[in-house]
């Protein structure tokens, strides 16, 4: 009887050791160079962490499911880096977990959205798309503009992510809080703290035409208008030896 | 083993264990629940101490009643019937959701409601995709899985209560998963959208339903194992796999539901796709794969056309496909080797899922009158010929410069459901209308002609989808790319939106065709459960092995 | 990680995989050739066609 056993369960062994060596050597292969091949992101300026106030926004647009819809991915291809503008690097993806590249444009792409339209349009747009688009067929979030964005652990939310990698200093984790309230403020000024710690390129404005309140409107409009807009294109060469793959 | 350490009216060991690990599950859910800050986690909270709580009350009960014995001489059918009617539930709840997605798209002035932001595409696509995936698909593969390999071992199920816990603890995370991403708890990530601790509560019923299944093999009193478990074997272990390293997250608290990603950016995106595509490869076809060897020779009553090329079909087809993933970031800033390696090997795909497709057909080689006499191995014969189409049009849709067309437009859509409304679905109803009367002891089903209606609403329902998809889909994918004689691009991308109109509606009538058919199954199925029983025909029968009869 | 550069990893990738490949399919090939393998294949093709209604 126990022989019998040690043979019944060499055959099922057998087959899921063969299983196992089949099915992983491909995805090691694939995937684990990424991670060690420099060549794999560009070296680029301009790329930083996402302020509080837009990485709360980017995780509305990944709660509302928009990368179901909407790609952040433009291909080196004539037609879309003339309706989108430069082709999409890997660079500006590199601080996005999870990234939202998307696989279906049933709206168009938005990895240059950044700076195209107002921040008025966008709030119209996304209250009722139908109002500025009359052939949209994207849904309404008209909710974003009364719900208050909820930045109680926004702290926790930012040393996550710097768990996974993305190098937000000491000061950024201790201050998040505050600086996510500055972006809102339109009359912050020039030397508020968020703007030394995340560049001088950041916005600060009140994003949703409410300064009563911090709505998820303002921080999902301010992630849109900051897509696309961290590299500075008249400094990076396509053709430089480095940025070739 | 077990059983004779117990004694006749002391419960079974494994049902102790299981009730004293729902009793467990049920304290740390309260727990949870209490001292979580985010009311998102507290409502999954709360749907989590629902389900333990009962569970646990219902094992009490069972066991002071003295359920939970073993049969060892019985095959375990109760968890097969479950499984097949959750199979049928699922299969119309995301079929309907699939339904109103569609008309969303087509008609976003009623279908859309400002009030409620839970029923916004975005919200809504993810549950139909998980629903028939994961739902419908799944429980599909769960119930068929642990109805063959009880059959192809000669064994009882391995574990007692536990496949039961692989039943239900299923369940939960189809209800976590959908009720989170109504909620708007979810990873972003296409098909594997449930956040981290749903994650984990999927890897716990996994690994007990690895168990259950590889224990049942190792009861079995054949030497070898028949080629449909090796199907069912490679989609378990992978699907684990992939589960795993896809899902690497790290949560903002313990008692958060957010997480965020370990990979990012190209890397999380060839991580996701070689999990997403490979979620095509092992578990919608890997998986069917399987219940095409079982359930096709089973009908037609001869055996598979060609035992060898099922092997070469399976270390084939396994090792090809795990590398394909790439496809799916053709032009991206993927750097180019991984993309043409995806390329090579998608297109090298085509032989092994033509030579699966040639050995499902050829085994109806003799008795093709069947074709025109059993509606249910029609149902399987197309889904066939769906598989074989569908696996065509894969690798020509993976090659870069076709990908540069077809990506991100309808093409996709089209190219996705030919697969799962034509091969998974419908390799699925066929098994299903099989197991009903095999399972609840009937001679036939309530009627065939419930079956050719239904064959023939969802065929054509299937046709509509996919011949629109295809129309939709290459028309904005040209117009995007069109340019005027004076060197600007033609339109405007919400010019190809109104474009699609039509399409998007007769997609929406196809969808709701097919889902009609379901319907239809359910009643005939229904109406098939509730016809006389042909049990007692069955105890006047010659029993096959008189001294295990006799001990029942 | 300096040795690694994108021409060694493709080449690894592209050539090892093909390799690869082409031992996993000669195995699972020989396997099911194999002459003494013939009488199971033929055994376990009629499995699912027996009686099930009994353990």
């Amino acid at each position: 009887m126990w022989k019998h056993h040690a043979r019944f369960e060499r055959h099922s062994l057998w087959l899921i050791i063969g299983i196992i060596i089949t099915v992983s050597i491909g995805g090691l292969v694939e995937i684990s160079p990424l991670f060690y091949l420099e060549s794999t992101i560009e070296n680029v300026k301009g790329v930083r962490p996402y302020t509080p106030l837009e990485q709360a926004g980017r995780n509305i647009y990944v709660r509302e499911g928009c990368y179901v819809c909407h790609s952040q991915m433009i291909r080196p291809l004539r037609d879309e880096v003339e309706r989108y503008g430069h082709y999409s690097l890997a660079a500006e993806s590199m601080y996005d977990h999870p990234f939202q590249w998307g696989s279906k444009r049933t709206g168009p792409d938005l990895a240059r959205v950044g700076g195209k339209y107002s921040d008025s349009w966008h709030v119209d747009h996304l209250t009722n798309p139908r109002s500025v688009v009359p052939e949209s067929n994207m849904p309404p979030y008209a909710f974003l503009a009364k719900r208050e964005l909820d930045y109680r652990a926004i702290e926790k939310h930012l040393a996550s992510l710097r768990g996974v990698g993305v190098p937000y200093t000491d000061a950024q984790l201790k201050n998040a809080r505050e600086d996510l309230e500055t972006q809102v403020d339109a009359f912050a000024g020039e030397r508020s703290g968020l703007k030394t710690r995340y560049g001088a390129k950041v916005t600060q404005r009140d994003f949703d035409g409410n300064p009563e309140m911090l709505t998820e409107m303002d921080a999902l409009v301010a992630y849109l208008q900051v897509l696309g807009t961290m590299v500075d294109f008249k400094t990076y060469k396509a053709t430089d030896p480095e940025n070739l793959r | 083993m077990t059983q004779a350490a117990v004694s006749r009216d002391d419960a079974p060991l494994n049902a102790l264990v299981l009730f004293t690990f729902t009793g467990v599950a049920a304290l740390l859910a309260i727990l949870a629940t209490a001292f979580s800050p985010d009311p998102a986690f507290r409502f999954h909270g709360w749907v989590m101490i629902g389900a333990f709580v009962t569970a646990f009350m219902v094992m009490a009960v069972g066991l002071a009643n003295g359920r939970f014995k073993d049969e060892p001489t019985r095959y375990h059918d109760g968890v097969v019937r479950a499984g097949v009617i959750a199979t049928m539930f699922w299969a119309i709840a995301g079929l309907a959701a699939g339904g109103l997605v569609a008309a969303q798209l087509s008609w976003p002035n009623i279908f859309y409601f400002p009030q409620f932001p839970e029923l916004n595409f975005g919200r809504l696509r993810p549950l139909h995709t998980s629903a028939v995936i994961f739902a419908f698909g799944g429980n599909a593969l769960i119930a068929t899985s642990f109805y063959v390999v009880q059959r192809t071992s000669k064994a009882r199920l391995f574990g007692g209560a536990w496949p039961w816990f692989v039943f239900w603890g299923y369940q939960l995370f189809i209800v976590l998963a959908a009720t989170g991403y109504v909620a708007g708890i979810t990873q972003g990530r296409e098909y594997a959208e449930p956040e981290w601790y749903v994650d984990l509560w999927l890897t716990i019923v996994w690994v007990a339903y690895l168990l259950v299944f590889l224990g049942t093999i190792w009861k079995r009193k054949e030497p070898h194992i028949y080629v449909a478990n090796w199907f069912y074997l490679a989609f378990i272990v992978t699907i684990a796999i992939l589960h795993l390293v896809n899902n690497a997250a790290l949560p903002v608290g313990l008692l958060e539901t957010k997480s965020y990603s370990a990979f990012a950016g190209v890397q999380d995106a060839l991580t996701q796709w070689w999990y997403g595509h490979n979620a095509v490869g092992f578990f919608l076809t890997a998986g069917f794969l399987a219940m095409m060897y079982y359930f096709v020779p089973k009908r037609v009553e001869r055996p598979v056309y060609s035992y060898r090329l099922s092997i070469v079909h399976f270390w084939s087809l396994i090792f090809i496909y795990i590398w394909a993933g790439p496809h799916h970031l053709h032009y991206t800033a993927l750097p180019q080797w991984a993309q043409t390696l995806g390329m090579t090997f998608s297109v090298m795909l085509w032989m092994p899922s033509w030579g699966g497709m040639i050995n499902g057909l050829m085994t109806l080689s003799g008795a093709w009158d069947k074709l025109r006499t059993d509606p249910v191995v029609r149902m399987m014969v197309v889904a066939i010929a769906f598989y074989g189409m569908s696996t065509f049009e894969g690798p020509l849709m993976s090659i870069r410069a076709v990908n540069a067309l077809s990506h991100y437009t309808d093409w996709t859509i089209g190219h996705v459901h030919s697969g799962a409304l034509g091969w998974v679905g419908f390799i699925s109803f066929g098994a299903i209308y099989c197991l009903v009367p095999w399972l609840w002891k009937k001679d036939r089903l309530y009627s065939n002609t419930l079956v050719e209606w239904h064959f023939w609403i969802a065929t054509t329902g299937i046709l509509l989808y996919i011949a629109a998809m295809w129309v939709s889909g290459i028309m904005e994918g040209l117009m995007w790319r069109e340019y005027t004689p004076q060197g600007y691009l033609a339109n405007a991308f919400v010019e190809t939106v109104a474009a699609k109109h039509i399409e998007n509606v007769i997609r929406t009538l196809g969808g709701v065709m097919y889902l009609a058919g379901a319907v239809i199954m359910s009643y005939n199925l229904w109406r098939t459960i509730r016809m006389p029983s042909s049990a007692t025909a069955d105890l006047s029968a010659p029993a096959p092995n008189p001294l295990l009869a006799a001990a029942e | 990680m300096s040795g690694l550069t994108y021409e060694t990893v493709a080449a690894f990738a592209q050539q090892g995989g093909t390799i690869y490949f082409g031992l996993i399919f000669m195995g699972g090939l020989a396997y099911a050739l194999w002459p003494r393998n013939k009488e199971a294949f033929r055994r376990l093709a009629q499995l699912p066609l027996e009686d099930d209604d009994h353990v």
